[in-house]
């Protein structure tokens, strides 16, 4: 067919009045979209191949450019919506699985917008962050069940090791490899900067970043790219990958032509190989199976690091975490059902696990429960999208928040969901040299720190208000929380009441 | 004293500091008035071979050449900064010739022009403040 079915989801509108033709969004656009045309000497576009990133917008020196929705519909239908009529014609052209990436946008309930928090009035004095000492410190590992001391006072209990963090947020594991070497470095200088911890995903670690080893998570995944002693003893903590929120079941594959160079090597992989991850760990089918890598890991590394295992938010997760906290495990993330991804089958994204909120609150009070919480950490991610959303999170429960596609919004993304195709405009999902320099890490990790300094500053804001000075005196107290158009059985999954009540 | 560096690994090859150039000795206060169906004469250029690209500008040298060549004495040096007084040029193209770096080109209307560090545009060069990597910087090294 000579043809396609497929109409543009974009327009791209020049103001004629401001347009100087200085040809910038042609050189700044990787999807060729723009092009001057010498002879008329006229910017033309061809909107086909925008996926509206806003590199072009951003730059142009005159804001000539407005990128809106294509205003061409198809006849009204509630259950053929635009999309679903694209996406068939798209498979009806390729005969391929869809790919997608970031997290899940389809419009499911988020419940922590359903979600309000308690402040102190009258009876319960507020406390003012910028008068009095506010603690926000956390540290995640197994915590004994009793302390003892010694006649002289010093401590006889022997502690596990902790993860220190300033903050209770972390940046979750994105590879070098689905991104960029200097999106990675970014990450790393700014955890290091903020006293936190940024994580290398399955994709190793480059020699380079050895350097920021303290503030690093080394991640073991299904593929063990990139994993041996030295990278293992790099990092602050070591975290066993089994699934991910954005696709849960499935592994993973980062295709060959996105191995090369520094890629290849610090994978451990020929260039052009696809670097596949299977779906499960072909060594673990059982709780046991897992205990055994964990102590393995634990053994490599004399057990002077905490292991981390993380795993998708799935409708059994409570049962799967209790197994988890009994594998030797210190720390259990969970990824939720929103949580982003560089690359996965549109139906899995969209359809497979479960909101973050419903699974920490069932995997808190399931882990209370069998008296085995204070035997782990948990740490969730999955769309954590502001410092609200971080402080509803500890009072269902949490240890810390994992966070990555805020901090890739921070180094200017822009959400087109494109990451898949490897052209990045903004320098971060891609391998390309001429893109990957668009990421200069002398702005984008302050950028970083920046948005983890403002967070933290709210989250002080907020405990104040509830009359809480630390961390540690929210975790999981569910009181400080309220829902909003919630049914019973939602309220009762979160441990919540309603507001009012 | 400062100077205009430019850093080859940030430096994008978009141009926008050639644009920012242009408009900031253009004397106008909105760039699309100044820029619209102009040719422009920036004084900071993008050398670009599809593999390698960065911005050149006029590099202030302590031996000018151009400040030596110059027959009626309109390019000086002043507290480091290079400059050229329009009304002295003759328009004997001597210093575009020996500027090793190519950095002194004709206005077009008679003179010379070349990067005077915006000394006059507000002090801080507009092809810095314009370019989005920071990969031109105003400092001392
Ligand atoms: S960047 Fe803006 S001013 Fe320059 S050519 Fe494109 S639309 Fe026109
Ligand atoms: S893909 Fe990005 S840079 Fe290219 S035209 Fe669309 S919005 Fe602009």
């Amino acid at each position: 067919m000579a043809f396609t079915l497929l109409f543009p989801d974009f327009d791209i509108l020049r103001d004629p009045n401001r347009c100087i033709k200085c040809r910038v969004c042609e050189r700044q656009c990787a999807n060729e979209v723009h092009q001057y045309d010498e002879e008329h000497d006229i910017m033309l576009a061809d909107e086909n191949k925008c996926v509206d990133c806003q590199r072009c917008v951003t730059l142009c020196p005159t804001k000539a450019l407005r990128i809106c929705e294509n205003e061409q519909v198809f006849r009204k239908n509630a259950n053929w919506r635009a999309q679903t009529i694209k996406e068939i014609y798209r498979q009806a052209e390729s005969g391929g699985v869809l790919l997608s990436s970031m997290g899940n946008p389809e419009p499911f309930p988020v419940y922590w917008d359903k979600t309000l928090i308690n402040a102190s009035q009258v009876t319960n004095p507020s406390i003012d962050p910028l008068r009095e000492p506010m603690e926000t410190k956390v540290f995640l590992g197994k915590k004994p069940e009793m302390i003892e001391r010694s006649a002289d006072g010093t401590l006889k209990t022997e502690l596990t090791p902790q993860l220190e963090l300033k903050v209770p947020l972390m940046f979750s594991a994105m590879s070098f490899g689905s991104i960029s070497y200097n999106a990675h470095k970014s990450l790393a200088m700014a955890a290091t900067e903020l006293g936190i911890c940024y994580n290398t995903g399955e994709g190793g670690l480059h020699e380079d970043f050895y350097q920021y080893g303290k503030n690093t998570i080394v991640q073991v995944a299904s593929g063990r790219f990139g994993v041996h002693k030295g990278y293992l003893e790099a990092g602050a903590a070591i975290e066993i990958k089994m699934g991910q929120g954005a696709k849960p079941g499935i592994g993973g594959h980062l295709p060959g032509t996105k191995i090369v160079g520094e890629v290849s090597r610090t994978r451990m992989i020929p260039e052009g190989s696809d670097a596949i991850s299977p779906a499960p760990h072909h060594d673990i089918y059982s709780i046991e199976d897992l205990r055994q890598l964990v102590y393995s890991l634990k053994e490599a590394t004399r057990y002077a690091k905490p292991i981390i295992v993380k795993v998708a938010a799935v409708h059994n997760i409570a049962a799967i975490a209790s197994g988890i906290a009994r594998s030797g495990a210190d720390i259990i993330a969970i990824d939720g059902f929103r949580g982003g991804t560089g690359a996965a089958p549109t139906r899995i994204r969209d359809n497979v696990g479960i909101p973050i909120e419903l699974a920490l609150a069932s995997v808190d009070a399931r882990l209370r429960e069998e008296g085995i919480r204070n035997s782990v950490s948990l740490v969730v991610g999955g769309s954590i999208r502001s410092s609200a959303d971080v402080v509803k999170a500890i009072a269902l429960g949490a240890d810390a928040c994992y966070i990555a596609t805020a901090a890739l919004l921070a180094m200017g993304c822009h959400l087109c969901r494109s990451c898949q195709a490897g052209k990045c405009n903004w320098g971060i999902a891609t391998q390309q040299p001429d893109l990957v320099k668009r990421v200069n890490p002398d702005i984008a990790a302050p950028r970083l720190v920046n948005l983890i300094t403002a967070w933290g500053h709210e989250i002080k804001e907020l405990l104040g208000g509830m009359g809480i000075n630390s961390i540690e005196a929210l975790r999981g107290n569910r009181l400080m929380l309220r829902g909003i158009g919630l049914n019973e059985k939602e309220l009762s999954i979160l441990g919540i009441a309603h507001a009012g009540e | 004293m400062k100077r205009v560096y430019v850093n080859e690994e940030w430096c994008l090859g978009c141009r926008l500091c050639e644009y920012h150039c242009a408009f900031a000795n253009s004397g106008k206060t909105h760039m699309a008035s100044a820029l619209m169906n102009v040719k422009i004469r920036p004084n900071i250029r993008v050398e670009d071979d599809g593999k390698v690209c960065y911005a050149v500008s006029c590099r202030h040298c302590e031996e000018p050449l151009c400040v030596t060549s110059c027959i009626t004495g309109a390019l000086t040096r002043e507290n480091g900064v290079i400059t050229i007084d329009g009304a002295r040029c003759v328009g004997c193209f001597t210093c575009v010739l020996s500027c090793p770096y190519g950095c002194v080109r004709p206005t077009g209307q008679g003179a010379m022009q070349k990067c005077e560090l915006c000394l006059t545009n507000g002090g801080v060069p507009r092809c810095v403040i314009g370019c989005p990597n920071n990969a031109i910087v105003f400092e001392e090294r």
